[in-house]
């Protein structure tokens, strides 16, 4: 087998001067920074919602939690697909620079590294942490799990 | 050649809602769920405070009947900053008065999303959902939310033992309180239109 053939894709994101890498599967598309709607909530990590494509996104911002720091401008938001036990749903991921389409050959994480940690490879001389969304990224509880799937879903009133 | 008659689409089925201020922020709920909408002046006579309700954003009770209803302090609710409000929503099948600043308008919502499930706290029981009304996105609340079965409870027993509550209460003796005298104010404030925070 060739390595061309074990490589993955993965789109690298930067958040100030590091890189950071999302499996390119789990990436809906990169769009230019709009109005975060702002509402009463308990969910620290998530600052807002936008609206894309007539949903409703949730804004995480990330920075904190991976390079120790908030983000003070941010250049674009990267979609991202974010799995639950229901399904999959978008969150926007504020990001600082362009990101970058890479393949690669990432290498597994090890029970020594951060849960939201999903793995390693290494690119331009740089090895790049590769990020596990539902770790790092806010979710239900064991209890929330437990609320009827049908609530969870989008209700159309037409 | 007869071509077949296009299915006509169903006529979109809409949900009236109302949309409402607390604290400067932006809310909506459904209109079937609001039973009347008092100004808080209207109110103010038949309201009694709670002496000992252990929850703050409770301070007053409005008897109706053989029913009695909790005056939740919205913004308290919400964890935005006290405010001064001017309506009451008497919420239909719940126990819940809710003080709010007013209204913004009334209108009508044809879709309603989930909430996103990155919002994983209160929020779930505060919230049916979000919807978009004129590119910005609101809130929907969820009447029964206001009040948990505990804190239901809570208030509920703030209220049982009367009788055990005068013989050890401080405060007998003492000036006529809100709670005996009806009225919907603050005892320590002059402004008709601020509410207990």
């Amino acid at each position: 087998m060739s390595p061309q053939t074990d490589s993955e894709s993965f789109v690298l994101l930067r958040l100030a001067e590091r890189r950071f890498a999302v499996a390119a599967g789990d990436i809906a598309e990169l769009v230019a920074p709009s109005r975060v709607f702002c509402f009463p909530h308990q969910t620290k990590e998530i600052e807002g919602v936008i609206l894309r494509r007539g949903r409703i996104v949730p804004v995480c911002d990330v920075a904190a939690r991976l390079i120790g720091k908030s983000l003070l401008s941010r250049r674009f938001y990267l979609i991202a697909q974010r799995r639950y036990a229901n399904g999959t749903e978008w969150i926007a991921l504020p990001v600082t620079g362009d990101c970058e389409l890479i393949f690669a050959e990432m290498i597994p994480a090890s029970e020594a590294d951060l849960p939201h940690v999903s793995g390693w490879l290494s690119h331009a001389g740089d090895v790049i942490e590769v990020l596990n969304l539902n770790a790092l990224t806010p979710g239900p509880t064991a209890a929330n799990l437990l609320a009827p799937v049908a609530a969870l879903h989008q209700e159309v009133l037409s | 050649m007869r071509l077949p008659i296009p299915a006509k689409a169903p006529p979109a089925r809409t949900e009236q809602i109302i949309l409402f201020r607390v604290s400067g922020q932006l809310f909506a709920i459904s209109s079937a769920s609001v039973q009347e909408v008092r100004s808080v002046d209207t109110l103010a006579g038949a309201a009694r405070e709670i002496a000992q309700a252990g929850l703050r954003k409770v301070r007053h009770i409005v008897q109706r009947g053989e029913h009695s209803l909790y005056v939740v302090n919205g913004a308290m609710h919400f964890g935005l900053p006290p405010f001064a409000p001017a309506l009451v929503f008497v919420l239909r099948r719940t126990r819940t008065a809710l003080l709010v600043d007013g209204i913004e308008k009334m209108t009508t919502m044809t879709r309603l999303q989930a909430l996103p499930q990155a919002f994983c706290n209160d929020e779930r029981d505060w919230y049916r959902g979000v919807t978009a009304i004129d590119q910005t996105v609101v809130p929907v609340v969820k009447p029964e939310g206001f009040l948990t079965p505990d804190e239901l409870f809570l208030l509920d027993s703030s209220l049982e033992p009367k009788d055990s509550r005068v013989e050890h209460n401080d405060s007998v003796g003492a000036p006529p309180s809100a709670f005996e005298g009806g009225s919907f104010r603050s005892p320590d404030t002059t402004d008709p239109a601020s509410l207990p925070q």
